[in-house]
């Protein structure tokens, strides 16, 4: 009886599925990549905004505390978006002839709020809190990068669980002293690890129990 | 009230759904249905958005459609007693010449935090009246340091900060009354660091001026 299959077809079967193995493995890895990406995380993505509100000029250019217009940053869950009267403290008298900021100048006479677009965007089953980092000593650039550099606000880093997850794991890697929370260009005078573990015994940091699910899932 | 207190409101970007991107276009879909064998995250698009409003959130349940709702006039914080905002720098009906409690460090440093973040923009550290605002065209306040200023009562202080004064806005809403008393607590630690007398240091201190000259 002549043969049915060719003898080369031995090779073929194992190329397809040795073959088929690597092309799953290596969509899988894609797929992963992609999930990583700042398609899908949105870094550095930078959003429409009513008003071209400039970190930098406010920041570096002036020395603008966050704490001036992100007012409830060190005791809420929330940092707080500026009021339009926040910004009409000043540009109630400087620059008042701005195209820039005639959004600003029609909120405060009309009473109608600013629609700022959030660039950082957690989804709902996430509980995020910003006072206990801050009084925990983890500064605003460990998180949010250089914001005093960004002439349009971005966001620098995933926000995926894993990122959480990788300072929640070791803290002392990040931490510093809750004096330097606001500062944007502080760097440690000591080893940050020696540092990061004196401060986590210091602030009583759990580290134990940071990885918990419930504790962002709640 | 003269200044508004809540006008802004955060919105949501447009495309809120972070995983349900790559599926926007049709070629991405079929692939990643095909590889993932279905595992699609249907049901996250609620779970990420759910029918509840974060702070600043829009809200349709509102006229003015903001789900955080302005301070009603009038309102006294819980905690707060009422004579301190209905008559600011009043103390038993009179006008407070001293600070109603002691000054130690915790206030003075309190004091200086809140001095710098707040005032320092315009007033600057010293407390001259030429910070950084002020180099930018701001009006230009006084200085600590005139003499009116350094007869002023804290009652003056406090008034200021409450209301505004000129083209100073109110901080009310940013300091609590307790935060504006550590302020004038500071302020007038900064009119003393310009005025003070050799012998009302003490000695350590005497001794290192006196080395320097
Ligand atoms: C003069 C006021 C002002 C100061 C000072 C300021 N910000 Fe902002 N910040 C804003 C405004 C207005 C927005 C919203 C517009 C935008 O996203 O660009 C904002 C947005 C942000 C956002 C993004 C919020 C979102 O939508 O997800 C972050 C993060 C942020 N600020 C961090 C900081 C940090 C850190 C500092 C201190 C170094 C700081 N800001 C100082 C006014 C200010
Ligand atoms: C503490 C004072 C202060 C506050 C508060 C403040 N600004 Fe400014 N802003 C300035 C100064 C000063 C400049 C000029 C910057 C420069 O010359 O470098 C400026 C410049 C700007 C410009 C550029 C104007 C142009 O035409 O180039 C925009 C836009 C702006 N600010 C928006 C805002 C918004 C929006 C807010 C409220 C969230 C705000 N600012 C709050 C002080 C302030
Ligand atoms: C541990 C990381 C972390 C640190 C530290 C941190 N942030 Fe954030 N921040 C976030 C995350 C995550 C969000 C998104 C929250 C959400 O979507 O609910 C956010 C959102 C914000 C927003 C938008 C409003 C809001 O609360 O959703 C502002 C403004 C902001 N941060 C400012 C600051 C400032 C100022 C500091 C420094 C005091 C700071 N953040 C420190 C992680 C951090
Ligand atoms: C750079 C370090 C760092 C990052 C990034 C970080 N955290 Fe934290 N987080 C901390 C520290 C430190 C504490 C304080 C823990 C303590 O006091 O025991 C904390 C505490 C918390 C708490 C309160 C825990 C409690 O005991 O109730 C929550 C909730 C939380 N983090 C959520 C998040 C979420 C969600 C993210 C990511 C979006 C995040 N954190 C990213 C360092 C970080
Ligand atoms: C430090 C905070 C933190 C802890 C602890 C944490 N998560 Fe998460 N989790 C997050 C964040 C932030 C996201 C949203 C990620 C995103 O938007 O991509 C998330 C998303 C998820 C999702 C949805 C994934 C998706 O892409 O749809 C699941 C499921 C989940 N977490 C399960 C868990 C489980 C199980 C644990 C405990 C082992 C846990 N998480 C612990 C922060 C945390
Ligand atoms: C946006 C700039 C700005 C900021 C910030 C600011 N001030 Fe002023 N302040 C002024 C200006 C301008 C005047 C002068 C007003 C006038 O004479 O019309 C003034 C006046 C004053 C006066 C009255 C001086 C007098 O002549 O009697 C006091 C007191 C004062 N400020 C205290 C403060 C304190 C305390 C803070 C911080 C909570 C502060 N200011 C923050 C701009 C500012």
């Amino acid at each position: 009886m002549a043969q049915i299959f060719h003898p080369s077809t031995n090779t073929l079967s194992r190329v397809t599925i040795f073959g088929a193995l690597f092309l799953i493995i290596g969509l899988l890895w894609l797929l992963a990549q992609i999930n990583r990406s700042p398609y899908v995380t949105d870094v550095n993505v930078v959003r429409a905004q009513p008003v071209p509100f400039s970190h930098q000029h406010h920041v570096s250019g002036i020395g603008i505390d966050c704490r001036y217009c992100h007012k409830s940053v060190e005791n809420s869950s929330f940092a707080g978006i500026p009021s339009t009267s926040t910004c009409m403290n000043c540009h109630a008298h400087i620059w008042t002839n701005s195209e820039m900021l005639e959004p600003v100048r029609e909120s405060f006479r009309t009473g109608r709020p600013l629609r700022w677009t959030r660039v950082h965007d957690l989804p709902d089953f996430v509980y995020f809190n910003h006072s206990i980092h801050v009084q925990k000593g983890v500064g605003c650039v460990t998180c949010h990068g250089r914001v005093d550099l960004m002439p349009l606000m971005r966001q620098a880093e995933s926000l995926q669980m894993e990122w959480c997850l990788a300072c929640h794991r070791a803290p002392a890697r990040f931490v510093r002293p809750r004096e330097h929370v606001f500062q944007m260009d502080w760097v440690p005078s000591i080893d940050q690890q020696d540092l990061g573990e004196e401060l986590v015994r210091k602030y009583n940091i759990r580290v134990e129990q940071l990885t918990d699910c419930s504790i962002c899932h709640r | 009230m003269k200044w508004n207190l809540k006008i802004v409101e955060l919105i949501r970007p447009v495309q809120r759904f972070k995983t349900l991107k790559p599926f926007k276009s049709f070629k991405a879909l079929a692939m990643l249905m095909l590889l993932a064998g279905g595992t699609t995250t249907g049901c996250r698009q609620q779970m990420a958005d759910q029918p509840h409003a974060r702070p600043l959130e829009p809200s349709g349940f509102f006229d003015d459609g903001m789900a955080s709702r302005p301070v009603p006039p009038g309102t006294v914080p819980r905690g707060e007693e009422p004579g301190e905002l209905l008559h600011p720098g009043k103390i038993a009906g009179k006008s407070a010449e001293q600070l109603p409690f002691a000054v130690t460090r915790e206030v003075l440093a309190r004091g200086q935090e809140r001095y710098e973040i707040y005032c320092a923009p315009c007033h600057d550290r010293l407390g001259t009246g030429q910070g950084m605002v002020v180099r930018r065209g701001f009006p230009r306040a006084h200085s600590f340091h005139d003499p009116r200023l350094l007869e002023a009562p804290a009652s003056h202080f406090f008034e200021v900060m409450t209301r505004g004064f000129g083209a100073m806005p109110s901080y009310a809403e940013a300091l609590p009354p307790a935060d504006r008393r550590a302020v004038i607590a500071y302020i007038r630690a900064l009119q003393l660091s310009r005025n003070v007398r050799l012998a009302d240091l003490p000695p350590e201190d005497q001794e290192k001026l006196r080395s320097i000259k």
